[in-house]
């Protein structure tokens, strides 16, 4: 019951503090790029950005902003707030023959002060002012980009990306040898100190500090084995070590629920020991180690110490391309972003840990779903 | 009259205890086996034997020599598996397996290359099913559950899921003891129709069903073989005292 209130009150303030971090403010901008020395014919391909980067759009959105707010024009727009426009033209190339008001995102200080109405004093006067021209929407890109000094411009979709990564390659690897391990453990070992010292090991290596497999990866996968820093791979492996015991005990649990009338039931009508593990055993403790995988996914998920310790904790601003590639993760960029002194990067922490909370819901929702599943079927 | 399976000074232990002390027993073809005696005096332990049931029952040990048709079953050549297919088993508690009619019939078949093609398995489910008496019952259902069928029906779906793999030797564990009258009557019924084709040993704790269905009865008492010989000439004029006690219901 407390237990419950808590997390109420938990899921309560983050939902307050977070919503606001998926919206953003926008103030209306017009603009003349008339002048542009940009052939809106050739704005195509890959060629396009440069272009119109090399055309001095950045200077043309800052000169806009003068003369729409005056001389601290500039300083009011969000740092991407030229890309904003970028975009627009790349998209309607005809936005280059004549002037048009456009809504781009401003800069943290003003956002803040527009949501909140908190700031200092000629932050809070100067968006007294702009109001009229102050607009809300959602933030689709905080979904689309990754890390960036501005807050109005970071999102989560790098650590997003990296985190999937790293869970993957954790669970694919965590998953078969935690099973195998267990099916020996339960079926095949003859019970003798060697596979009581075994025993011990993987229930004590359930209860170590996280951060503990995080040095443990640090020296094997980074020192000994040379393997890239930051890296969803060696995160993944890392977690891997993490999550097994966890896989281990569950599915070992799962296969001693098998009733022995149906281990008797298959050998009495000869089915080798191969046989009884994987025509029976395994398909009845299916849904227990399914469960057990994801519930320690779930926990690899949410890790951050460990990955802090192989460097998974660079500013990285682009979503990783590859298992090798520099990446964080979630957890780590919420805790990255919660050190930050702009008041805007609050909000994004907020707003990241709400799709780290529904990320887990959703996968402990799927771990239950399947539970009563397999119930229903058997 | 062939002698199946031969047992000779055997014992067996679970770790310290002494389940069953120097029995020698044989069991005949075309012949049914009751194995009687009270609560725990070693009828399980000596069906278990019988297929090598026990080796996979933590500490449990056995003494003496098993044959089945002259050869030796825990000789190193001997394999468990097939040993298995040829002494088939039925268990106390009906234990079908959590897939269909047709699978839990069809398992054994397919797992020792039986049927070649889905019509032969076809007709090796059809056979069992038939030989079991549940043909009828079971025809038209058999994509559902085993375990969806009642007691009765689940206990002969079980026999003939061990039918199905073409055994020599039947052993049954009480096979009754979970079933009403009626499922009994036809169990026996079905025992009586399969006692041409197979040796057939059965432990019972009900006195009368001893006596309707073998034709060999074996007495047991603390582990030990008290009294073996004909049906007819044990429960009409038992030799030893405690046989006696036992079939007339002073114990047990
Ligand atoms: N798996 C086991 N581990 C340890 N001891 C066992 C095991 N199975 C049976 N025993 C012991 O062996 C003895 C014989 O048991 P068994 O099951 O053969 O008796 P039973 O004649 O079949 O009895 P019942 O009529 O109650 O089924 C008993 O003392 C029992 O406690
Ligand atoms: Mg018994």
């Amino acid at each position: 019951m407390i237990a419950l209130a808590c997390l109420a009150f938990l899921v309560a303030t983050i939902a307050v503090d977070g919503v606001t971090g998926f919206v953003r403010t926008t103030v209306a901008l017009p603009v003349d790029l008339t002048h542009l020395p940009v052939d809106a014919r050739t704005l195509t391909g890959r060629s396009a950005n440069l272009a119109l980067t090399g055309a001095g759009l950045e200077r043309s959105v800052d000169a806009a902003a003068t003369r729409a707010f005056g001389s601290d024009g500039p300083t009011l727009l969000g740092d991407g707030a030229w890309l904003t426009v970028r975009d627009a033209v790349r998209r309607h190339p005809d936005l280059l023959a004549r002037p048009f008001v456009i809504h781009v995102p401003v800069t943290s200080a003003i956002d803040i002060a527009y949501k909140h109405g908190t700031g200092s004093g000629p932050v809070l006067a100067r968006m007294q002012q702009l109001k009229p021209a102050l607009d809300s929407e959602f933030d689709r890109d905080f979904f689309t980009s990754s890390d960036a000094t501005d807050p109005t411009r970071a999102g989560i979709w790098g650590a997003l990306k990296g985190s999937l990564l790293t869970i993957a390659v954790t669970l694919l690897l965590a998953t078969p040898i935690g099973v195998a391990a267990a099916v020996y453990l339960e079926e095949f070992a003859r019970p003798s100190r060697w596979t009581g010292l075994i025993e011990v090991s993987i229930n004590n290596l359930a209860a170590v500090p996280s951060i503990i497999f995080g040095l443990l990866g640090l020296a094997l996968f980074l020192g000994t084995l040379g393997m890239p820093r930051s890296a969803p791979l060696v995160g993944g492996l890392t977690l891997a070590l993490m999550t097994l015991p966890v896989i281990v005990i569950t599915a070992r649990g799962a296969i001693r629920q098998v009733p022995p009338s149906l281990r008797e039931a298959a050998m009495g009508v000869g089915a080798s020991p191969v046989q009884l593990v994987f025509h029976h055993v395994l398909p009845l403790a299916a849904p227990g180690i399914l469960t057990g995988a994801i519930i320690g996914g779930a926990r690899a998920l949410g890790e951050t110490a460990p990955l802090l310790l192989i460097g998974m904790r660079a500013f990285i601003a682009a979503a990783p391309d590859g298992l090798t590639r520099p990446a964080t993760a979630l957890p780590v960029q919420i805790f990255l972003w919660s050190d930050q002194v702009d008041g805007g990067f609050v909000e994004n922490t907020s707003a990241a840990i709400i799709v780290l909370l529904l990320l887990l819901l959703v996968l402990n929702g799927g771990a239950v779903y399947w539970r009563a599943r397999a119930e229903r079927r058997s | 009259m062939t002698v199946k399976m031969s047992a000779r000074h055997v014992s067996a232990y679970y770790g310290d205890l002494r389940a069953l002390d120097d029995v020698s027993i044989d069991i005949d073809t075309q012949h049914v086996t009751a194995l009687i005696g009270p609560s725990g005096c070693g009828k399980s332990t000596l069906l278990r034997l019988l297929n090598r049931m026990n080796d996979a029952v933590p500490g449990a040990r056995v003494e003496g020599s098993i044959e089945l048709d002259g050869q030796d079953i825990h000789a190193r050549d001997m394999d468990v598996v097939e040993l298995r297919a040829r002494v088939g088993m039925v268990f106390q508690k009906p234990n079908p397996f959590p897939k269909s009619i047709y699978d839990n019939v069809a398992y054994g078949p397919r797992i020792h290359g039986l049927a070649r093609g889905r019509g032969e398995l076809d007709a090796v489910v059809e056979t069992s099913l038939r030989r079991a008496g549940l043909w009828d019952e079971v025809k038209d259902r058999l994509d559902d559950r085993g375990t969806a069928l009642s007691g009765g029906q689940q206990q002969r779906l079980c026999i003939a899921r061990a039918l199905a793999v073409d055994p020599e030797v039947i052993l049954m564990d009480e096979p009754c003891s979970a079933l009403d009258p009626i499922a009994t009557a036809r169990i026996e019924e079905l025992i009586g129709a399969l006692r041409g084709r197979y040796a057939i040993a059965i432990v019972t704790h009900n006195m009368q069903q001893a006596a309707r269905v073998s034709q060999r009865t074996a007495f047991f008492y603390a582990g030990r073989l008290v009294e073996y010989g004909d049906t007819s000439d044990i429960f009409t004029n038992p030799r030893a005292t405690s046989t006696k006690d036992y079939i007339t219901g002073r114990y047990g």
